[in-house]
This record gives structure tokens, sequence and C-alpha cells, in this order.
């Protein structure tokens, strides 16, 4: 029962968090590369309830800030002249739903020319909430394509392998000890040197994928193979062979239903591990470039000295990351066991 | 008395034709390691002659390890035999090619020793038992589902349980469901790799029951592959005897029993209680 | 012996087949080095396509690799473009420091992990193996360039360590102690970060593998005998399970090595790392083919020093072998 519990709360979580980063449109209240100068190094916007005669309104509102001397929290202060207040489905900035919707209503956002900055701003005025959102699009989908890719090869290759032995087992399994002898990290960067690095964003993005997910198929393949050496040598696989039914046949009703539990266990640990490689990539300048956000770029500008000493806020993306890949290994460790007890 | 009917029965059994004929069969695994010179092979079996005559059963008996499962197997068409003929309605079976295999397929069938590994359980009962259909194209999907209920029916499975899945049935029931699956094609070989080894004795005499009636009236042939020489006697029309790849004897049961040629044949009947002490154990069993 | 002999024959192939791939994959991307030079308006064309022949950059690929071979026999593997001197020495600089910092964090993460790994085989279901496994397991969920991020917090927030770099400046040519002592405090937090993302793994692999030692007869029998707990953990448990272990070395040097390039760029440790990705951005062909050739040597190297380890350890392999051959 626990365990169940266990696998139901990482999903839910799991579904929740990505339901934000889908909508990123509709839940970030400003575009990723709308800047605002007047406001560079922002710290996160104060909501305040109570206004300055000591009434209470439901409605939150925001001040406008101001340039004031003083390092990190204090290099602005709230002009308390004027309330903004911060209204539910406002018009602003059109957007599309994935690539394809238009749409410009926006879960939150401030009256004009008020700003609610929920997580501060970045070194040119930008919104850090909305960068963190579209920048998890990007990051999010190019790991789930990666793993998608890396499963699909090693179901193709485990399967085969598995299935057939032989000459082709042998050969399939040298080549994927050879990926298992290569330093991943070392060898995604020698072919992402391999780009141009001033391609259109999503070429770059689309070969990045690529890289990633073919970096990693080895040991799922693995898995799969040895899931189907087992499935193949069942009786109800043989009897099915002398009713007359062809491989094909045997490899879709009887052999590959067998390894879903493996699938479903390799895509939980492989998502985050491919987030994470497109998030590094992207810290070290060599994923999709500006003006798209990922999670990487964003992380980026950690590395400086002031932003490390002053600007505390820019930390709050990473902390928001820490949640998710902690649901993703969660789901992974439930599905693990859930596999083990059911092939006992 | 009951023992002489039998030898008359069978008399009259052996007489008729033959429909599965194996001559000079032999089966070799080659063991190979990739990058050494080494090459020795195991001999499953070899020098196999048998007959199958339409109608009756043939009990194949012999230890663990004498091959008659792989022997099983090559004229179940699960495997393919190193060397020699399997003769069936007037063609080389190992000699066909696989377009030619495919429709021979649905007159040999085979019954595995576990029913549990030979089912799979994400299927239900209905599902397995129309799988042969599926896969020979045989029929519409009504159809199918109307013939897989009559074929459950005729295991005595009831028709309310179609929809469940093998792990909810018992072991005996189990292999009726496997019978049932493989009657699907209406075969005319049925063999059966010890069927009844890993169930109790009410469902083994199940069985047993199930398939001397399906011999009365549909005229199907057995092939019963048994280490137990005691289990078979009963109800074998012919035995044939294997020790070490080889068959050392084949004969009709009765003759078996009373004029053993082979040493080995001996010795296993020796090993053996007698006919009176079973049948006395039999009414014992009855009285309890 | 011959046993030994496959698998350094193994290696030098996979090592051939890694510097073939990685030099053709560099070779075959369009744009060079040269093409940053192209922005500037007051170099002329001329002047970029001299530098490409002086180079060879312009030469077909087949030219390119064997002239690159060659240099690989000398030990320079090449020129750099940015540096304008052979690849070899510099990487060999690069590479001394990769190998100090992961030397360290391996130590490191071995001495921590192995008392860790055996108290939770012992305490097996307990409590306190539980709070080792929820202390290793939120470990394994930070993604490691979070972590490295917070060291480097940590770093300029508290003023305890250096941020970044392996010597201050000025102390060059100091004396060697005050130098020692120097690199040592630049040391801690790379080595820690890196200690640290590979622990959790190598807990877990110990401490399943006390665990299946822990079950087998002869503990149980040693137990019978009045053997103390503790000598019996050190002395008899671990030497049976020093096999999956000492494999256990071979894998971790891979993955610490991957780590171990994001730490010295977060940590501006001056490895291999931060080399690579400098190189790969201004298009340093053959400092890139050199850096992750180095690195596949490693990687290789560890592994096979883990199999020869293997096969002095245990005398089964040693007899396997010699079966497969005769």
């Amino acid at each position: 029962m626990k365990r169940q519990h266990k696998l139901r709360v990482a999903l839910v979580a799991l579904a929740i968090f990505h339901f934000f980063i889908l909508f990123a449109g509709f839940f970030a209240p400003y575009g990723f590369a709308t800047q605002d100068r007047t406001m560079p190094f922002a710290p996160p916007t104060r909501l305040h309830f109570v206004d300055a005669r000591g009434e209470f309104h439901m409605r939150p509102f925001v001040y406008a800030y101001a340039a004031a001397s003083g390092a990190g929290d204090a290099s602005y202060e709230e002009d308390r002249s004027r309330p903004f207040p911060v209204r539910l489905f406002t018009a602003g900035a059109p957007y599309r739903i994935a690539e394809l919707i238009p749409a410009h209503t926006h879960l939150f956002g401030a009256d004009e020319p008020g700003r609610v900055f929920l997580l501060g701003t970045d070194a040119f005025g930008r919104d850090q909430l909305s960068r963190f959102l579209y920048g998890g699009q990007l990051s999010l989908l190019a790991g789930l394509i990666a793993a998608a890719l890396s499963v699909g090869i090693g179901i193709a290759v485990g399967a085969a392998a598995g299935f057939y032995g032989g000459w082709i087992d042998d050969a399939l399994m040298r080549g994927s000890d050879l990926f298992f002898a290569l330093p991943w990290l070392y060898l995604l960067f020698a072919v992402r040197a391999a780009l141009p690095l001033h391609i259109p964003e999503w070429r770059v993005f689309l070969l990045i994928v690529g890289v990633i997910g073919l970096i990693g198929w080895a040991r799922p393949a693995r898995l799969i193979r040895g899931v189907v050496l087992s499935a193949r040598e069942r009786n109800f696989v043989t009897a099915a062979r002398g009713f007359g039914a062809s491989d094909a046949y045997l490899l879709r009703r009887h052999v590959l239903p067998q390894t879903y539990g493996v699938v479903l266990t390799q895509l939980a640990l492989l998502i985050p591990q491919y987030v994470l490689a497109e998030v590094t990539l992207s810290f070290l300048g060599l994923g999709v470039g500006e003006p798209v956000p990922s999670w990487g770029s964003l992380l980026a500008s950690l590395q400086q000295y002031d932003v490390l000493a002053s600007y505390w806020w820019m930390f709050l993306p990473a902390a928001l990351l820490i949640p998710l890949f902690f649901a993703y290994y969660a789901a992974a460790d439930a599905l693990q066991e859930r596999l083990k007890s059911v092939s006992l | 008395m009951r023992a002489r009917e039998d030898a008359r029965r069978a008399a009259v059994k052996i007489g008729s034709e033959a429909l599965l004929e194996v001559r000079g069969l032999g089966k070799e695994f080659a063991q190979r390691r990739t990058f050494s010179r080494t090459r020795f092979a195991v001999r499953a079996f070899e020098d196999v002659n048998l007959t199958i005559r339409r109608g009756t059963t043939l009990a194949l008996v012999g230890e663990s390890g004498a091959g008659k499962s792989t022997l099983a197997r090559c004229l179940a068409l699960l495997e393919k035999p190193t060397r020699g003929e399997i003769r069936f309605e007037g063609a080389n079976l190992p000699a066909l090619r696989k377009r030619e295999l495919f429709s021979v397929r649905r007159k040999i069938q085979m019954i595995f020793q576990d029913p549990t590994s030979a089912l799979n359980p994400g299927m239900s009962a209905a599902e397995i038992i129309m799988e042969p259909l599926v896969i020979q194209r045989i029929g519409t999907k009504e159809g199918r589902q109307a013939r897989a209920l009559e074929l459950m029916e005729s295991v005595a499975l009831p028709a309310a349980s179609a929809s469940k899945g093998p792990l909810e049935f018992s072991g005996g029931q189990r292999q009726r469901l496997a019978i049932a699956r493989a009657l699907a094609l209406e075969p005319s070989l049925l063999i059966l790799d010890e069927a009844c080894s890993g169930l109790d004795l009410r469902s083994q005499e199940l069985i047993l029951e199930l398939l001397g009636r399906l011999q009365r009236t549909l005229g199907m042939t057995f092939l019963y592959v048994s280490h137990d020489l005691r289990s078979v006697a009963e109800f074998a029309d012919e035995i044939a005897v294997m020790k070490d790849g080889r068959i050392v004897e084949q004969k009709p049961a009765a003759e078996l029993f009373e004029n053993p040629e082979h040493a080995y044949t001996r010795e296993l009947l020796a090993a053996m209680p007698s006919m009176e002490t079973i049948c006395a154990g039999r009414l014992t069993e009855a009285a309890l | 012996m011959k046993f030994l002999a496959r698998r350094f024959a193994h290696a030098i192939v996979l090592l051939a087949a890694i510097s073939f791939f990685s030099f053709a994959l560099i070779q075959l991307a369009p744009g060079d080095f040269f093409d940053a030079m192209r922005v500037n308006p007051r170099i002329s064309q001329k002047t970029i396509d001299g530098l490409r022949a002086e180079y060879g950059a312009d030469k077909p690929f087949p030219i390119r690799y064997a002239r690159w071979l060659r240099s690989l026999a000398n030990g320079e593997l090449g020129v750099s473009l940015a540096y304008n001197s052979p690849v070899g020495p510099i990487l060999a600089v690069r590479a001394r420091n990769t190998l100090l910092l992961t030397g360290v964090a391996t130590l490191l993460a071995w001495l921590v992990a192995i008392p860790i790994g055996i108290w939770s085989a012992a305490k097996r279901g307990k409590f306190a193996d539980r709070v080792a496994g929820a202390a290793t397991s939120t470990l394994l969920t930070i993604p490691d360039l979070l972590l490295f991020l917070a060291l480097l917090l940590l770093a300029v927030r508290t003023g305890w360590f250096p941020a970044g770099g392996m010597i201050s400046p000025g102390l060059e040519d100091a004396g060697f102690w005050s130098k020692a002592g120097d690199i040592a405090r630049h040391l801690v937090l790379p080595a820690l970060g890196l200690a640290a993302v590979t622990l959790p793994m190598l807990v877990r692999h110990i401490r399943s593998a006390m665990i299946e030692v822990l079950e087998a007869p002869f503990i149980r029998a040693a137990r019978g005998h009045g053997i103390s707990r503790a000598r019996l953990l050190w002395r008899y448990a671990l030497p049976a399970a020093s096999n999956p272990l000492i494999s256990l070395l071979g894998f971790s040097i891979g993955t610490m090595l991957s780590a171990s390039l994001l730490v010295e760029v977060v940590l501006s440790w001056p490895g291999l790392g931060p080399l690579l990705v400098e190189a790969i951005l201004s298009r340093d062909v053959y400092v890139v083919v050199g850096a992750v050739l180095l690195s596949s040597v490693f990687l290789v190297a560890g592994n096979l020093i883990a199999d020869l380890l293997l096969f002095a350890a245990d005398p089964r392999i040693r007899l396997d072998s010699r079966g497969v051959n005769g």
C-alpha cells in the first residue's frame, strides 16, 4: 500500500509541475525576452495586502521600485505613493500555447506600469519566474524527447539482440560495450563542438536532443535484452510458435509486453538525467543560445561574483528544480520496487 | 478382466494405418565457443524409428535426460532435427519450407508439462483459446469467441470463467485450458510432454478421462511422453521405451508387459509394482 | 597473462576508435577556429587563408588525421590554435591538475563510503540504516550542478575557502610547503563536491555487496566461533566483498571523470574541464580531440587497472581464463 502511495504521490507531483510548464505562457506574467532595463537585478516584488493607511485589501498590490543606494536587496526601495493592484486573468503579451494556439490571457499581472516579479529579475531586468517557466519548456522537452529516443533505440536493439541471439546479439552487445566505456559528458561536448555555434535554434535543439539520446541507449538495451531472453524461452511463446506465429507476432503479443516494466523504470530514470544533461550544456554556453532561456542559462549567471554575493533570489530557480528531480527519482524508485516484486 | 479387454481393443487399433512415421531421426546440439577451436556436440537422441498409428495412444517412456522431451519437440515441429525423416501425410516435415509448414502446424499440437508457463498470464482464458485461430487466421471475431466457449465446455471448464486469467484457475484446470487451446485447430496428433506429471491425482484422472473421450469421439491420436511406466500402463495402446537417446523397444502395451525383450525394459518393469498391486491400490483408494 | 594481453589489446582498439571518431567529428563540422577572425574587418581574408595554410587547416581530412597521428607519436597531439603551442604539454599540465583533484576526491569518497556502507549493512533494516539510506537518497537526488553552485555560494558568502582557482595569485614562486598548503585550501571545495556526488552510489553498492557477504554461511560460522563483530566485519566480510568492490572502483572512475569536468568549471579548478569547454567554444580543434582522447585514456586505464587488481585478487578469475583458452 505504501509503495503504491509513493508512486501515486510522485506522479501527481510530476503532473502538476509539467502542467505549469506546459502552459508557461499562461502562468508567466511576462514573455521570456521582455526586458525592463530600469530594473536590473530587482529582488522579488513584495505583495502587500495592507496599504499605507492600514486598510486591508482582498486583492494584493505592489509598489513601483525606485533605485536606491545599497547592495543586493537594498539596491531598490519601494515607492509607496501608488499601489498597483495585481489582477487575475489579465490580458498581456501574446503567446502561443504549444507553439500552435495563439492567446494572450495570463494568470495574473499587475496594472501597468506596475511590475510583479515574483522571483526577481536578472541583469537585463527580465522576470525570472517567466524565464523559469519558459526555460522549463525547453529543458523538460529536451529531456523527454531524448529519453524517448534512448529507450526507443534500447528497445529495438535489446529486442533484436535478445530475440535473435547469435551473431546479432554478439555484434549489438559489443557495440553497446563501446558506449558504456565512453565518458559520456566528454563525448557530448565533442559532438556539440562539432556543431556550428550559430545555427538556427530549433536545429541546435534537435541535434542536442539527438546526441544526448544516442549516448544513453546502452543500459536500457541491456536490460531489455535480458527480459527478452527470458521471455523468449517461456512456454507460451513456444506454444504460439507451434501455432505458426511469425516472429513479429511473438514480439508484439508476448515478448515486448513483458518489457513494459523495465521500459517505464528506465524512462523515469533517464528523463531527469537527460534534463540535467541539457541544463549542463546550456550552463556551459553550449546549448540553444539567447534569447531562448533554458534552466541552464538561468543558472549560468550564478557563476558571477556579485550574483553570489548579493543577489540571493537568483538561486530560487535552482531551488525550484530540486523537488522536480526528487519526484522523478521517487517515481523511478517506486517503479523499480514494483518491477522487482512482480518478477519474483 | 480389464487388462484383457484393453488388449483386445489395442489389437484392433494397432491394425490401423500409420499417421506419423519417424525414420532415423537424430538431434545434436553443437556447442561452440566464439573464439576457441573446440567444438563438441551434445547428442539428444539418434537413430530413432517410431510409428504412431492413427487413433491410438503411443506412450514414450524413459528416464529424465533420455532425450524424450527433445524428441517430442522435434515431432511437434518446435525444433529442427539434425538428420532423419518425419513422414506425415505424405511429406517429410523437416524438409518443408516455412510457408508449407504453416498449414501442417494445425494438425500437430503439443501440451507442455507445466501449464502455468504455457499460458500468458496477461491474457484471458478465451483469448488464450482463440490465439491459435487468430494466428492461423481462421474465422471471424464472433466465430472465434463462440468456438472458444464451445471448447471450454468440451474440457469441462465453466463458460462463465472465459474472461478470467490463467492464474485464477487451478493447476488441473490450467492444463485443461491448454488442451482446449490445442484442440482449437482440430489437430490430428496431440503430443503431451509429461502433461500430468505436475498435477494431483484427481486432476490427472480427469485429464486422462478427457483424453480418452477425445480419442473415442474424434479419433484423435496421442503421443504421451512420460518418465513413469506405471502411469501409462492403463491407457497406452503402444509403448516405446527410450534410453540414452535411443529407442530400445516399441510394442503394443500388453505385449510389452508380458514379453519384454530388452534388458532395460525388464529393469523398468521390475522396478514397477505389478498390475494387481495397482488395481488393489485403486480399490483401496476408491474405498477411502 | 593471456587474459591481460587480450584486455590490453581491447583497450588499444577502443582508444584508437575513439580518437578516430572524435577527430572525424570535429573536422566534419562546418566552420573552424579562424572563422572568429572574420568578424574583425581589419584582418583580411588573405591573412586568414595564410594562417589556415600554416596550421594545415586547409588540407583534406586523411592528411590531417595522418599528421595528427604522427604528432601523437611525438607527444604533441597537434597544435592549439588559441595558445599557439603544441597541445601535448598544455594537456599534460591540466591533466595533472585533474588527476590531483580526482585522486583526492576518490580517496575521500571511498574513505567515507566504506565505513558507512559496512555499518549500514551491519545494521540493516534498523533505524541507523534507514537514516543513512535516506541521506544518500537525498544526496543522489540533488543535481551535481546545483551542489557545486551551492559550494560556490558557500565560498563567496563565508569566505572560509577561496572561490576558485588552484593557487592564490602571487604564490607561484613560494616555497613548497606554503604552496602545498595553499593548493590544499583551494582543493577542499572541489574535492568535497566531487566526493559528495559519487558518494551515494558507492555507499549503495558497498552496502549491497556487504549484505550479500554477511548472509554467507561462513560468516555465521565465524560468528559462532565467537569472533568479535568488528573483526568479523573488517577482517572476514570486507575481503570477501572485495570482488564487486574492485569492479565498482573501475566503474566509479568513469562517473568521477564526467563529474570532475563540471566541478572544475564551476569552481574554476584549472583541469581538463575548463580547457575543453574553452576549446569547444573557440573551435580549437586539436585541443578538443586531445582532451577527449586523454579522458578516454584515463577511463580505459582505470578499468584496466581494476581488471588487473581483480585478476590478482581473485584466484577464480585466473583459473577461469585459463579454462577458456585451454
